[in-house]
């Protein structure tokens, strides 16, 4: 069966027997740095052209459809359009921070993408913490927002920056318990212990309604956390018109808009590893006939179907719902989500202690 | 913090909202004082699109003069055109065939119809929602159609001439009109169950932008926005003219004030205004559509003014003749500027985006308010 264990697992062997160590270890990292880069460009152009294409769905009409087939060229198109224009820096901005702090988004995108496990045994870095890591890491992405808004000594961009830094500050608490509540079950922080606990039947199904409750908290919580709509506070385009990055133009501006669909693209994968088995094929306890059957599928098309299956319900969300008011949104958090995600984590510590879970 | 507001202080933050601004929806500039995220102070600055229509009315005939009138409230283009060919009848004393009665009236209707439905449009996207914009448009677009057939124009139509209508109906008109009853009917429930019965909507919506009966009254407020409160002011109902007297509808009230409840009373607005067109479409008589009329029209000396309901409100039309072959003065009572005028108050102590969904509710069309 194709897997991409062996491929990773082939050129490492490659590498370590034709040159040394330290050397080896060099052309690793270079390599993976351009998959990275690579993946990173392709989920961008892919997932552009897909919210335009599900927005057009939803709204009845076409969609791009003039650059190559069916449009699909057209965020390719968008980006060297957007390579070419004059990035502008404003002349009140503060200079550094301002062009500073779209990398600092990007950054913390590309960081967040390492210990994901895109199929079996494929994964760039697999740390013994990586849900610890994922959490830590993309809650610095709100320093860069922030940044953005205050340097551009915009009145605009300051609001949205600072509804940013409040509302994805509070959503961190409900992702970060929705998330525990399935670590809790696993008693492992590492993603691939994660997946692999997950052989006969995903958290989702097999730990009854409180995983159903977290699940729903953590879909709420990651769409505020990525600032989609409903909770696009911080863009806001009929209050703020572009909220943080108003003063953003070219290619910096697209640094944010690429760094949004990698948040999007991330978080959603969390969600598919945690709730839906990342790679792992969908099983059902010991029917052994049909596991087998479905392990046929190669584990990337169960990843990446998975993650573009939530990432299809982010968008979804965000061609449906009006924007809640700020007051509203922290009310949510603070009032609702958070409350029903403890109670909801003690439970599932209780289901975890009993072993009531399949 | 009550007495605050109202007064700027030290570290108050003032934006400017406009005149380049996604929810102003045209060239309308608040400037507003902020504390944090509360609202302290909404300032409208206007002039913006002022093209002085009441001023180079008076240069055109009588005849000319209401081609210019189309600019102003171009969502309501068809009744502009009506209140203007009624006040020009009023001083002529010109008699109009029933089947231009009807005609109008049918326009007008339908106007009302794709203004609300623009307005309901524009309305959930300044709350955030993109979607229901084109929902509406699907609807508003067959309204379009219809025009364009008839009139041979979709947005400033000039087919309201003094004395009737410009030219008789295309032979599709009744048919497309049904067609279009039928799609609307299909659809409208669309309109709830994506918007109205959202609670992220109804939470932005109710108990936001609160207007009493008294304020309205004393701001001037007309049309749905006032309606919205308990005022009865439905020109149609109240003055009426050509023959909406004769007709089935009801005047929608709604009693809460806030912004829920203007945004309800446009939505039953749509159905009254169906039911209208309903007891019409069949029953167009025949006869001429336009009345006998001297080619150059001559008002006689004195003052003359008409009102009319449009989509957003009362518009007056006050004509001062000297007797000679163009107005000496007009003044046109634009529902928009009062509406407006509101706007500082039922803000006050918002949210920003209370003050964008209130807006909305007061469905401004900017070109209708600096004329």
């Amino acid at each position: 069966m194709f897997s991409l264990e062996s491929l990773t697992t082939l050129v490492q062997d490659w590498l370590t027997k034709t040159f040394p160590p330290a050397v080896a270890l060099l052309f690793e990292f270079v390599i993976v740095g351009v998959l990275a880069i690579a993946l990173f460009a392709a989920l961008g152009l892919v997932l552009v052209i897909m919210e335009r294409k599900v927005a057009a769905w939803i709204q009845i009409r076409l969609g791009p459809n003039r650059v190559g087939p069916k449009g699909m060229f057209q965020s390719a198109a968008d980006t060297v359009k957007l390579i070419m224009k004059e990035g502008l820096t404003p002349d009140g901005a503060d200079k550094f921070l301002f062009n500073l702090a779209p990398f600092i988004v990007m950054m913390v995108a590309m960081l967040v993408l390492a210990p994901i496990g895109f199929a079996k045994g494929f994964h760039i870095w697999d740390i013994n913490i990586g849900v610890l890591y994922v959490s830590a890491i993309s809650s610095v992405s709100v320093i860069g927002i922030l940044m953005a808004g205050w340097s551009s000594n915009n009145k605009y961009s300051l609001l949205g920056a600072m509804r940013s830094g409040a509302q994805m500050v509070s959503y961190e608490l409900s992702v970060g318990l929705s998330v525990l509540s399935i670590i809790v079950l696993t008693g492992s922080l590492n993603i691939n212990d994660i997946v692999l606990s997950q052989q006969n039947g995903w958290w989702l199904f097999k730990a009854h309604i409180p995983a159903l409750i977290s699940f729903v908290i953590f879909i709420i919580a990651v769409t505020a956390e990525t600032n989609r709509a409903p909770f696009d506070l911080s863009e806001a385009e009929s209050e703020l018109t572009a909220g943080f990055h108003t003063e953003y133009s070219g290619m910096k501006f697209a640094l944010f808009f690429l760094a949004e669909y990698i948040n999007i693209f991330i978080v959603c994968a969390i969600g598919a590893t945690l709730f839906l088995g990342g790679w792992m094929p969908f099983h059902i306890g010991n029917w052994e006939s049909f596991n087998h059957i479905m392990d046929y599928i190669p584990t990337f098309i169960w990843f990446f179907g998975k993650t573009f299956f939530l990432i299809f319900l982010i968008m979804w969300f965000r061609w449906t719902f009006p924007r809640l008011r700020v007051d509203q949104l922290l009310n949510l958090e603070w009032k609702y989500l958070l409350p029903i995600s403890m109670v909801n984590l003690i439970v599932m510590t209780l289901v975890a202690i009993q072993g009531w879970h399949f | 913090m009550v007495e605050e507001i109202g007064k700027t202080a030290e570290g108050d933050l003032i934006i400017n909202v406009g005149p380049q601004h996604p929810a102003t929806h045209g060239v309308l500039h608040l400037v507003i004082t902020l504390n944090g995220e509360t609202i302290k102070k909404v300032e409208p600055h206007l002039g913006y699109i002022h093209r002085s229509i009441e001023k180079m009315c008076e240069s055109l005939t009588y005849r000319q003069f209401i081609y210019s009138t189309s600019r102003m409230d171009y969502l309501s283009a068809h009744i502009n055109n009506h209140a203007c060919a009624l006040t020009v009848e009023k001083g002529l004393g010109i008699e109009i065939p029933a089947r231009a009665q009807v005609i109008r009236v049918l326009m007008d209707e339908l106007t009302r119809i794709a203004s609300h439905e623009l307005w309901w449009g524009a309305m959930a996207m300044d709350l955030g929602a993109f979607t229901p914009f084109f929902h509406a448009f699907r609807e508003r677009e067959s309204i379009n159609d219809i025009m364009e057939e008839t009139c041979g124009a979709r947005l400033t139509m000039n087919y309201m001439v003094p004395g009737g209508v410009m030219m008789d109906l295309h032979p599709n008109f009744q048919n497309r009109v049904k067609t279009f009853l039928k799609l609307y009917k299909l659809k409208i429930h669309e309109y709830d169950e994506l918007v109205t019965g959202n609670i992220i909507f109804q939470n932005r919506m109710k108990g936001v932008g609160y207007l009493s009966k008294e304020a309205a009254i004393s701001y001037g407020v007309t049309g749905p926005a006032a309606r919205g409160s308990g005022v009865s002011c439905d020109v149609r109902k109240l003055y009426p003219y050509e023959i909406y007297h004769q007709l089935q509808f009801d005047e929608i009230l709604e009693t809460e004030g806030d912004s829920f409840a203007r945004y309800m009373v446009r939505l039953r607005e749509m159905n009254e205004s169906i039911k209208i067109i309903e007891q019409l479409i069949d029953n167009i008589p025949d006869g001429d559509f336009q009345a006998k009329t001297k080619a150059v029209l001559k008002l006689p000396k004195g003052e003359f003014y008409q009102l009319v309901e449009t989509a957003r409100g009362e518009l007056g039309v006050y004509i001062v003749s000297e007797g000679g072959t163009t107005p000496y003065r007009i003044k046109f009572r634009s529902p928009g500027f009062s509406n407006l005028s509101c706007l500082d108050h039922i803000t006050r102590g918002g949210k920003i985006g209370d003050l964008i969904a209130s807006m909305g509710t007061l469905d401004l069309v900017i070109p209708d308010i600096d004329r």
